[in-house]
């Protein structure tokens, strides 16, 4: 009994003590409560005219001051990418009631197209919460003065003086440079989820493509403040303050504008692509995907006709192949077969074969380019001729696991890392790619049969040109890898400062250097003997190739590919990887032009242009045209 | 026609058992009140009433549903609620969406959802259950268990970072603590022991993520963001004068000076229409609810009941202080809801549910006590 009195107690007790704590909880509550009243007094008596001031008369709207856009200029310097200042009529859409008859009324006063109306719409879909859009841009002054005075008569309506991007060489390079456009509701969903949608007020483009997309956090630059009073419409009346802004980095590239110029007027109107080296370094020095495009479509807003024709084109501009486009490398393949063959010592360049034109396995004949064959092949015959009996015989012996662990090495199917977005992975065969590719257990299986044709560059192989280029750039520089790269640095317009970006190591080929020797001197034999003699001759400069022709259509047994008869776009592609000159290499590429037949006939001589114009100042004939620079240039001197 | 009228008005009977209609009156003008200044605040998007009105339904049910569960029962789900939470906190630091740079939402599905918000009740729950398992003879232990439980969740919370939601649920279980009977002397040295704990915290933290703390502290750092919302949302309030320029007649407001109008800085709004006779209003309410609250627990039965309603009449009080504080610049821009008012259904269930917990102490305190 004593127990329970005093566990009583002791509850009695605890149940006061909880109630002072909830009287002292109480009084906190009023206390804070009370600081809160006394605060809306404070702000809503006391200083209640302050306010109502501010919020009547003159109400400081924080306006964001976007930064310039940085530049883009190529490795000598040439503008690439530029701003210029234009008056735009802007529609405040939130402002108007009728959109549409706004639209009309303004009509008869500066011309509207049925274009730009499209294109309003466009934007309006697609844009969030835009203050103001763009109607009509690039004003004519006396558009300008036309509507200045009839301004009166609409509210929702202004003109601003605006900065617009540029891209004075058109299509020149557009894969590379890119675009900008309108920020978009995924743009700004990403900006929030990065953190850097507080310095994208006033922002109104981001890069969209190419190096203005993968630079844009280089090119934007640091957005600035005014402090603005502005009357009940929301009209500015003055600046109170201002924070300026920062412009974006200039930013240079290891691309040369007039190699880019020489290479892309070397494939004329032919689809493919181009991407040249310098292997000690991995500079990019020209970057080509035909056809481009008119990056200059994209700036205001890119009107749906043209978007139209664009994205529906059967030749696909929009798409860059240098990155994305997957090709078999054909016959381009067989100096990194020839390569592994020595490395692991399945060959030796003293041993040969005999080729009948045919090899034979598992009952089924897998046939030589040149019917009839090329007899008794050495190694570097096999090369130089390029023999299809040699690669098969070659794969076969070496197995696909020896061929994939060793084409690694050479960055097949790997992303190069290159800086623009949107590259693709590309295809090294092996069991375990199919094991991850395929679903259903029989296709799951890897034949030895699908090894064979995998020495030639084709079956399931598939690169992008940027991965074909990485791999002869490699080759030409002893086995070193460098990431390519198309920025060489960065400039600080405001610092002075200069950041180069440096050379990135990116993997080491384990191969001794006489094989390297071995397969660079066959190579040098294909442009002076074998498959590219003809697209070389009277070169006054050394240099190494390997053609390649690419089947699109795989062929059944016993039939015979005749190109005339094959329509166009299904006909073989024609690859072209060279380096030169052969002691020190400068420059490395790959060249694919699409559905053009034997690489020797059309990709070989589009590499001979190009390094005749890079190692020899030679423009070809076709280029007699004047450059946009040129014409600027005339016009001033008229 | 008889037969039909029984069960209707048994139905009734049964719908309104439990249910305590102080807070059932409070919670209801409260919200009322928030829907039409969010009518006033979502005049560029009027899919938002329907929307809220969805929720506030949703929040009704989930009050109605914990206002059924006795205490006791209550207390089985404190340890499964708490560990869930943490589990999922876990798994929010490993797997979570970075949405405004802050990795706190955890996606089940097509569904998205931030644990760190369940913590605001399971915390609570989970500290004044532990407290009740060992009623008859709290020591230091037991105390020091608690400040672990608690320290946890809220370290867990910090490093997503959010530095609101981190801060209510310390308060949540500071609160319990508090209403435990813990000493002064210790409660200022779990206090001092938490300030410390921030440190090494800090550390643990990435370069942006401290930068957007700091921006807290120190708003003038971000004019474009965090200072623009104060500058803003003072004038509103300001110029709002004794009764305010009308309901829909907020030029601040309506000319989008106001930032997150209809969610945050929601009082901005109404403070602008309604002025400070609406400001009292709103004041007294909650007043009369946190009253409320803290009356219950007074009565409550267990020292579980107590202590859970305790905390959540105070949590209510910290939500209002603290967002209220935030909108008339007196406390840094931290993510917090106006209780009953801001847009939005995840804290409006959170809310609803606290009423629910309240009115469940208040129900079965008689059952206990006969």
């Amino acid at each position: 009994m004593p127990m329970r009195a005093a566990e009583l107690r002791n509850t009695e007790r605890e149940l006061y003590q909880f109630h002072v704590r909830v009287g002292i909880a109480g009084l906190a509550v009023l206390v804070a409560f009370g600081l809160l009243a006394a605060r809306f007094v404070f702000l809503q008596v006391a200083q209640h005219d302050a306010y109502r001031a501010k919020a009547e008369d003159n109400r400081i709207s924080i306006v964001p001051v976007a930064p310039n856009r940085g530049l883009i200029v190529d490795r000598n310097g040439i503008v690439l990418a530029r701003n210029f200042s234009a008056y735009t009529l802007e529609i405040f859409p939130r402002r108007l009631s009728d959109l549409e008859r706004t639209i009309d009324e303004l009509a008869e006063i500066v011309d509207i197209q049925p274009k730009d109306r499209a294109r309003l719409r466009k934007l309006l879909a697609e844009t969030r919460n835009a203050e103001s859009l763009p109607i009509r841009t690039r004003l004519t002054d006396e558009e300008v003065a036309k509507f200045a005075a009839n301004r009166y008569r609409f509210p929702g309506v202004d003109i601003k003086a605006r900065l617009f991007r540029q891209y004075p060489f058109g299509e020149t390079a557009s894969h590379v440079i890119g675009y900008i456009g309108r920020i978009n509701r995924d743009d700004q969903a990403r900006l929030e989820e990065e953190g850097l949608d507080a310095n994208y007020r006033g922002t109104e483009y981001i890069g969209k493509a190419g190096i203005e997309a993968s630079y844009q956090n280089e090119l934007h630059g640091t957005t600035g403040l005014e402090q603005v009073e502005i009357d009940a419409a929301g009209r500015g009346i003055r600046t109170l303050s201002r924070t300026p802004s920062q412009p974006g980095n200039d930013v240079a590239l290891t691309l040369d504008i007039r190699l880019q110029e020489v290479a892309e007027a070397a494939f004329g109107a032919r689809r493919g692509a181009l991407v040249a080296l310098e292997p000690s370094t991995g500079a990019v020095l020209a970057f080509v995907s035909k056809p481009g495009f008119d990056p200059n479509l994209f700036v205001d807003g890119i009107d749906p006709q043209s978007w139209a024709e664009l994205n529906n084109s059967p030749d696909r501009p929009l798409n860059n192949r240098a990155i994305a486009g997957l090709y078999p490398p054909g016959s381009t393949f067989k100096p990194y077969m020839a390569l592994a063959a020595l490395e692991l010592g399945k060959r030796t360049p003293r041993s040969t074969i005999f080729d009948p034109g045919y090899f034979e396995f598992g009952g089924r004949r897998f046939r030589d380019s040149k019917p009839g064959g090329h007899g008794v092949v050495d190694l570097y015959k096999s090369i130089v001729k390029s023999s299809d009996t040699y690669y098969y015989m070659l794969a076969n012996d070496m197995g696909i696991d020896a061929i994939a662990g060793f084409m690694k090495h050479f960055g097949f199917g790997a992303k190069t890392g290159i800086d623009l977005q949107g590259e693709a992975l590309g295809v090294l065969p092996s069991p375990e790619w199919k094991t991850r590719r395929f679903r259903r257990p029989e296709q799951q299986k890897w034949y030895a049969g699908e090894t064979i044709s995998i020495g030639i560059g084709q079956g399931y192989n598939s690169y992008t040109p940027v991965q074909l280029a990485q791999a002869i750039a490699t080759l030409a520089n002893s086995g070193v890898t460098f990431r390519p790269r198309l920025v060489s640095h960065v400039d600080n317009l405001r610092s002075g400062g200069r950041r180069y970006l440096e050379p990135q190591l990116a993997h080491r080929v384990p191969a001794r250097a006489e094989h390297l020797e071995f397969v660079r001197n066959a190579m040098a034999g294909v442009n002076r003997e074998g498959t590219g003699a003809r697209a070389f001759a009277g070169a006054q400069y050394t240099s190494a190739g390997k053609t390649g022709t690419a089947q699109v259509i795989g062929l059944k047994q016993g039939e015979k590919y005749i190109e005339s008869k094959v329509e166009e776009r299904l006909r073989d592609h024609s690859l072209f990887i060279a380096f030169a000159p052969v002691e020190s290499p400068k420059i490395a590429l790959a060249v694919v032009v699409e559905n053009s037949g034997f690489g020797a006939r059309a990709a070989a001589p589009v590499a001979r242009t190009v390094l005749d114009y890079f190692l020899l100042g030679k423009l070809p004939e076709i280029m007699t045209r004047p450059t946009p620079e040129d014409e600027v240039e005339e016009e001033e001197g008229d | 026609m008889e037969l039909a009228r029984i069960p209707l008005r048994r139905l009734g009977e049964r719908l309104a058992e439990g249910i305590d209609s102080t807070l059932l009156v409070l919670a209801l003008s409260l919200s009322f009140i928030g829907l039409a200044a969010l009518y006033s605040a979502s005049y560029d998007n009027p899919a938002r009433i329907a929307n809220q009105l969805a929720h506030l339904a949703l929040g009704l049910a989930a009050m109605w549903l914990v206002a059924q569960v006795p205490p006791q029962t209550l207390m089985r789900f404190a340890l499964p609620a708490y560990a869930l939470g943490l589990a999922l906190l876990v798994a929010v630091a490993l797997f979570g969406d970075v949405v405004n740079g802050a990795q706190r939402w955890l996606r089940v599905g097509l569904v998205r959802f931030q644990p760190s918000e369940m913590m605001k009740l399971a915390v609570p729950l989970m500290l004044a259950w532990t407290f009740h398992r060992n009623e008859s003879s709290l020591r230091l232990r037991d105390f020091a268990m608690a400040a672990l439980l608690l320290a946890v969740p809220v370290a867990l919370i910090v490093k997503q970072p959010d530095l609101g939601t981190a801060a209510l649920v310390a308060a949540a279980g500071t609160y319990v603590i508090f209403f435990a009977g813990i000493g002064w002397k210790l409660l200022a040295g779990l206090a001092a022991a938490g300030l410390a704990s921030l440190a090494p915290l800090w550390g643990l933290l990435h370069e942006y993520q401290r930068k957007r703390i700091l921006m807290l502290l120190d708003p003038t750092q971000d004019p474009l963001g965090s200072g623009y919302h104060i500058i803003q949302s003072t004038i509103a309030v300001g110029s709002g004068g004794l009764v305010g320029k009308g309901w829909l007649n907020g030029t601040q407001a309506h000319l989008e000076f106001i930032p997150e109008r209809h969610t945050d800085f929601i009082f901005a709004v109404f403070a602008e229409e309604f002025g400070l006779a609406g400001g009292a209003l709103l004041l007294l309410l909650y007043t009369l609810l946190v009253a409320r609250g803290l009356m219950i627990a007074a009565n409550a039965p267990t020292l579980f009941a107590r202590l859970l309603a305790g905390a959540i009449a105070l949590m209510f009080f910290t939500y209002v202080f603290v967002n209220l504080g935030m909108v008339t610049g007196i406390l840094p821009v931290v993510g917090v809801p106006l209780p009953f008012i801001s847009y939005g259904g995840t804290a409006l269930l959170t809310v609803f549910i606290g009423i629910g917990l309240l009115m469940s102490a208040q129900r079965h305190r008689k059952l206990v006590q006969t």
